[in-house]
């Protein structure tokens, strides 16, 4: 049998994944596990999904090969600009294949967690479009470390409820959004923001965020004659915008898979994100992966500079990339990532949200080829963390 | 026989009581245990402090936040019990979430259970398949009986197959909700009990989530063998403190 890096029937990536739930949840997963593959493969789905990723969320998204950058590495780089999705950010394919989803399992609410707020925003977004109720969780200190996004959400006319409990934070958020689920079993969808959470929403989400490396398979046969890259690399906090552009390659042996994670201010300050190398093998959320925690298994808080990075988990897949060593493992430090999101600025024009901008600092990590094609998804753009990079560079 | 049976082969309905180790204070676990033996109750359930107890309500999750400040571990917990076969008879469950059990080492934790004399687990997110298959005969091993909950939307069928997987008592959760979210029961409660009733299992049937006081201890008993109090007994705790865990128990039988 070939070897394969995607999810099995019962959503297990090797030792990782599954559905760790209380028996509440139970049939809320299991509607969605006995759903999602049969909806989604109907022409009907099918059609509404690709009208609205071309009409409503703009894609397919341009790829770029960016000139400056790559004279200056002496490589060659493309950037696949997920960044010029609306909303901002990749996070909005995974809206839409979930709003369509929930609309023809027939459900009249949405919930959602964010921390940052860019899924929020991203799921508010689709809530409005779709006429939809939406209620999204977000940590009380997210909320007011936040507010630009909070506004957003509003806006669009979504209740946002603040998260009080534990760390106040983006688990929290997740938990309080899981709570909502089992206290409202019938009516609604929980849009998942991440390739995160029992099974199948690492495997839904992945389908979803399948596009982005759909579209670079005939982007880079376009403009190299070979529609695979030598190395694809993103950032990963839960690991959504990874999954979509790694998708399609990673069964394809010829593709290197590069994955970089916040170590934030380092992997031993003890104020870091980087699950990989600090988490250990347990169950957040419903999902068997690797997460940081206490010697006794209770969930810590993670850090980085960048809000979208702090997950104290990662995606079962990407823990088994990780564990099977399919793919290489990077963290970068908060000062590195600022930095680049800085160069990326002045050498392409491009002001890159500062989750994306952790992924351009491999560049400096290690050395490629003159002819090797780098794959970066350009994920998101910075517009959120103006005020993050004004106070670090005293703008 | 494993107490957990003995008990629930008893002629009268069972009151069980939830509560979460290591809190008001660390130090109270023993404390309240002794008082619930004196009181009366039939069964105990010691909750293992979890930073993420999804299950749960705000009242449970708050005193776990809490016990984990206090200072409760595992191997804390394990330390508190340690002569606790000396002053408590009734069977003793140990209620919490996986995470923690896999960080300790799934059968060291059963060992350290049975050689405290914990009589079952229960552990809301360790699903019924995934016990069957890889853990059932460790825990059997151990001589621990681990309870599973099934709720208003569980359909007949997986009830089946809970039952059959089944060895101690099976807990019916009251309505679609976390711990501690009701203040009384209606029709369509009732409606659910009596169609669980109906089914007629092997395992005997516990009813937890949303008992307060005597009305709903009577309402959910008279469909099942027993009840479980949790949220309200760690409110009544939080409120009046350790010596008033008496006076609770009389409130409800």
């Amino acid at each position: 049998m070939k070897t394969t890096y995607h999810a099995n029937e019962k959503g297990y990536y090797g030792d990782f994944g599954g559905a760790f739930i209380p028996e509440m949840l139970y049939p809320n997963v299991e509607e969605l596990r006995q759903n999602y593959l049969k909806i989604t493969a109907t022409a009907d789905f099918k059609q509404e999904f690709d009208q609205l990723l071309k009409d409503y969320v703009g894609r397919p998204t341009p790829l770029y090969f960016a000139e400056r950058l790559s004279k200056k590495y002496n490589t060659k780089i493309y950037l696949k600009r997920e960044d010029l999705c609306h909303t901002g950010a990749h996070k909005i394919n995974n809206t839409i294949g979930q709003i369509l989803l929930a609309k023809r399992l027939g459900k009249n609410r949405i919930i959602a967690e964010t921390g940052a707020g860019q899924h929020g925003v991203a799921t508010a977004t689709v809530c409005a479009l779709m006429g939809i109720k939406c209620i999204v969780y977000m940590g009380e200190l997210d909320i007011k470390r936040q507010a630009p996004n909070v506004a957003r959400m509003k806006m669009l006319g979504a209740e946002v409820r603040p998260a009080q409990s534990g760390s106040k934070t983006l688990k929290d958020a997740t938990n309080e959004a899981i709570r909502d689920w089992i206290n409202n079993p019938v009516d609604t969808h929980y849009i998942i923001g991440s390739v995160v959470g029992p099974h199948p929403y690492p495997d839904m989400v992945a389908r979803f965020q399948a596009v982005i490396s759909e579209e670079c398979k005939t982007q880079l046969q376009e403009a190299e004659g070979r529609d695979y890259p030598d190395h694809v690399i993103a950032c990963v906090g839960g690991g959504s915008n990874a999954a979509g552009i790694y998708y399609h390659y990673l069964d394809d042996p010829r593709v290197n898979v590069i994955a970089v994670e916040a170590a934030g201010k380092g992997i031993d300050s003890g104020e870091s994100a980087a699950t990989s190398a600090l988490g250990k093998e347990g169950i957040i959320h419903g999902s068997k992966t690797l997460l940081m925690q206490t010697a006794d298994g209770q969930i810590t808080e993670p850090y980085s500079i960048s809000a979208g990075l702090d997950y104290p988990g990662v995606g079962p897949m990407h823990a088994h990339l990780y564990r099977s060593e399919r793919a290489e493992f990077v963290s970068i430090p908060d000062q590195e990532a600022m930095d680049w999101g800085l160069s990326l600025s002045q050498m392409e024009g491009i002001i890159p949200a500062i989750e994306t901008a952790h992924a351009f600092a491999i560049l400096d990590e290690r050395s490629f080829a003159p002819d090797d094609i780098l794959l970066f998804n350009c994920s998101g753009r910075g517009d959120k963390d103006l005020e993050t990079y004004i106070d670090y560079f005293k703008l | 026989m494993n107490r957990i049976n003995e008990t629930l082969n008893k002629e009268q309905k069972l009151l069980s009581i939830y509560f979460t180790a290591g809190f008001p204070q660390l130090e109270d676990t023993v404390t309240i245990l002794k008082q619930l033996e004196a009181s009366g109750v039939d069964m105990i359930e010691l909750g293992l402090p979890f930073s993420d107890p999804l299950a749960d309500g705000p009242t449970i999750q708050e005193s776990s936040t809490q016990a984990l400040k206090n200072g409760m571990t595992t191997d804390k917990l394990f330390d508190q019990l340690k002569d606790i076969r000396q002053y408590i008879k009734v069977p003793l469950i140990v209620m919490g979430y996986f995470n923690p059990m896999m960080q300790y080492g799934v059968e060291r934790f059963c060992q350290r259970c049975q050689e405290v004399g914990i009589d079952g687990l229960i552990i809301p997110d360790l699903p019924v398949e995934v016990y069957h298959e890889k853990y059932q005969e460790l825990f059997q091993q151990y001589g621990l009986l681990n309870m599973f909950l099934i709720t208003p939307q569980t359909p007949d069928e997986r009830i089946r197959f809970i039952d059959k997987v089944s060895e101690g008592f099976i807990y019916i959760v009251s309505s679609a909700a976390t711990t501690g979210a009701q203040s009384s029961f209606g029709n369509t409660q009732e409606a659910y009990f009596k169609r669980i009733e109906a089914m007629n299992l092997n395992a005997k049937l516990l009813v937890g989530f949303g008992i307060s006081n005597a009305e709903t201890y009577q309402a959910a008993t008279a469909h099942s063998k027993g009840a479980i109090i949790g949220s309200a007994f760690i409110k009544n705790l939080e409120a009046k403190g350790v010596n008033s865990v008496q006076d609770f128990i009389r409130t409800i039988r």
